[in-house]
């Protein structure tokens, strides 16, 4: 019934999308710089040359980045909310966020980690990608394979996906234990600590050409595969009983789910670390704008996400440039910030949150 | 009706045989055999914790089978293909929370599901019978608003229109009438009975008794076992009710008939009655006249009044 109105939400934070990826371009380590003067007045051709380098190789791809990991948190987060019929559901409940923990701290004790791998928050990210591409695709690699068995083990901890309560049980229980293996390998090599913290915090400052391909690629893939099953969020939304008497499959649904909600937050950790709170804001923040059907709520939680994502980033790199903030750092204050105020104002009443 | 009903003209819409379930390992229901008649609507009733509820989605295959089996229009129900026993059978659960952010609408839509393609839009059948369904509901005029802004009576109402919008021969309701303020529960009566005229076919799990007698029939069931099964204008299932609820309940003839809707009249009257001792001034004069007896409150009302 709000057709209208969210397709008209949808086109503004697009268009919202589309004003931060200028603004983002333009901002780097000497501050906000418009992208029109960078290109077109170079003092000389050296600098021309390194400034278009700088632009397109480095600040676009991590911008697009930045914009296709908040969409993938979006999404799976809105998948999340709606298979486990609980507003306070995030992308990382089924324990990917933790298994990807896990497997990053083992990567960086078996390859020696030392604290320049990851680099601080501080560093400027292109020599870091630089230098040890190798290094990070092994990182992400790990972190994407670690989420992915976190995700496996908590099915089958569940014994499949035939009851929600207990795969969310099997979710915290994995969570949990997989955290404590994270500690404890930590507690043994102390040296990948430091670099350990950049992927806790979540960071967009390694993100590349193929990273931001690769997130944009699984970005499209989940939001329409999760576009493709939001009638069953929809029936699941009046309980379980209500949407197996309409002749919904649930298992097969659930799976089908479950396999999206892995997928994208895999992809989207993989890339950047554990950025918080996106996953959980941003379907919230759309019900709060238009409240609508998932069918909707899955491009408009993707769109959400990767415009509080990207704002967030830039703010994250614009504000102390030189220096860097950690953006889930960021993403935390400004999510948390709105919605608080969301709901101080009562708009989020009867949701739950 | 749609070429997938086996028999249309099955004289038995629903048939439990033998049936047992068990939730978690409590045992719920003990070998429950009944037949309910097609066209006809029977209304379940029985202490709580009898398993009405229980036995109401076990009819509507909602739940596994320790024992026994269910069959809809003469074939089991394992054997109807998904889509076609939802659109056979539609179940509406009792006061379920969700759906918050849906409008009336789109909760209504929501019926059709077993009507349409995977990814079909809704087609313009769907649309009137959604638009049908929240007019017989009352609840068309805030069809745009979501769920979260309706009060519980609205609410119910919705998720009545979401129930009828699939157009099912069968529907299973279980207390369909919680929040309804009485003129709604005299409307959603008329309904129940045009929807019999037409040969729907209309079981309800009602703790109202007084609301249970307008049924055509009773299933009284409890301790998981049914007790007795008969018209509800019947003596003998007036009785059966009696024991079930340990004789603390009297089923009386009214004297005058009162009429709802224009047609439906109510003849009976169920009325509790009060243990001896438990309501101080009445317990004295009447606890002599009726030793060890339950009263009812007008036994009791009487006392009082012949006391002063």
């Amino acid at each position: 019934m709000n057709a209208r109105r969210a397709a008209g939400v949808l086109l503004a934070l697009l268009a919202a999308a589309a004003g931060l990826l200028a603004l983002a371009v333009s901002v780097g380590s000497q501050g906000l710089e418009p992208v029109w003067t960078l290109l077109a007045s170079p003092p000389n051709e050296g600098q021309a040359a390194l400034a278009a380098q700088i632009v397109w190789e480095i600040r676009l791809p991590r911008a697009l980045g930045a914009w296709a990991a908040g969409a993938l948190l979006g999404v799976a987060g809105a998948v999340a909310q709606g298979l486990f019929r609980n507003p306070l559901a995030d992308p990382f409940l089924l324990g990917s966020a933790a298994g990807a923990s896990l497997a990053v701290a083992l990567a960086l004790v078996a390859l020696g980690g030392s604290a320049g791998m990851l680099g601080g928050a501080g560093a400027p990210g292109w020599s870091v990608l630089s230098s040890s591409l190798w290094v990070r695709l092994g990182l992400t690699g790990a972190a994407f394979v670690g989420a992915l068995a976190a995700v496996l083990l908590t099915l089958a901890l569940a014994r499949g996906v035939q009851h929600t309560l207990r795969l969310l049980l099997a979710g915290v229980v994995v969570g949990v234990v997989l955290g404590a293996g994270t500690q404890a390998v930590l507690l043994l090599a102390p040296d990948a600590l430091q670099a350990m913290q950049a992927f806790l915090l979540g960071s967009t400052a390694f993100v590349g050409w193929p990273s931001a391909g690769l997130m944009l690629a699984a970005a499209a893939l989940c939001t329409a595969a999760a576009t493709l099953l939001a009638r069953a969020l929809d029936a699941l939304a009046l309980g379980e009983a209500t949407a197996a008497s309409l002749g919904m499959p649930l298992a097969t649904l659930r799976l089908a789910l479950v396999a999206v909600l892995a997928l994208a937050t895999a992809s989207a950790v993989a890339q950047t670390g554990l950025i918080a709170f996106v996953g959980l804001a941003a379907p919230h923040l759309v019900r709060a704008l238009v409240p609508t059907t998932h069918g909707w709520l899955m491009a408009l939680a993707a769109a959400m996400g990767g415009a509080l994502l990207l704002a967030a980033d830039t703010l994250a790199r614009g504000w102390l440039a030189p220096q860097e903030l950690p953006v889930g750092v960021l993403t935390a204050v400004l999510g948390g910030g709105y919605l608080l105020w969301l709901m101080h104002r009562g708009r989020l009443r009867g949701q739950g949150a | 009706m749609r070429g997938d009903v086996v028999n249309p003209s099955h004289p038995v819409a629903l048939a439990a045989q033998g049936v047992s379930v068990r939730l978690g390992r409590h045992p719920v229901l003990h070998g429950v055999t009944a037949a309910l008649p097609r066209g006809r609507w029977t209304c379940l009733v029985g202490p709580n914790g009898a398993g009405k509820s229980t036995l109401l989605k076990a009819l509507a295959g909602l739940l596994p089978l320790h024992g026994g089996r269910v069959e809809l229009l003469g074939r089991a129900l394992q054997d109807w293909p998904r889509r076609a026993r939802a659109r056979t059978v539609a179940w509406l659960g009792q006061a379920e929370p969700g759906g918050d952010d849906l409008t009336a609408w789109d909760v209504a839509m929501l019926g059709r599901l077993p009507h349409q393609p995977w990814l079909a839009a809704a087609s313009a059948a769907d649309r009137a019978a959604v638009e049908q369904a929240l007019r017989q509901t009352q609840a068309w005029d805030w069809r745009a608003r979501p769920l979260a802004q309706l009060s519980g009576g609205q609410r119910q109402r919705v998720l009545l229109a979401r129930l009828l919008a699939v157009q099912a021969p069968i529907l299973l309701m279980d207390e369909p009438l919680a929040h309804l303020d009485p003129p709604h529960q005299a409307d959603w009566l008329a309904l129940v009975r045009a929807l019999t005229r037409q040969g729907q076919t209309v079981v309800t799990v009602l703790h109202e008794l007084n609301m249970a007698l307008h049924a055509d029939e009773l299933l009284i069931l409890d301790a998981g076992r049914v007790r007795h099964q008969g018209p509800a204008d019947d003596p003998a299932t007036h009785r059966a009710l009696e024991r079930v609820f340990e004789q603390r309940v009297a089923v009386q003839a009214l004297d005058v008939e009162t009429t709802v809707a224009g047609d439906v009249g109510a003849r009976w009257v169920v009325v509790p009655k009060v243990p001896v001792g438990a309501e101080g001034g009445c317990a004295a004069g009447a606890a002599r006249a009726h030793p060890g007896a339950f009263i009812s409150k007008e036994v009791c009302h009487a006392h009082r009044t012949w006391n002063r």
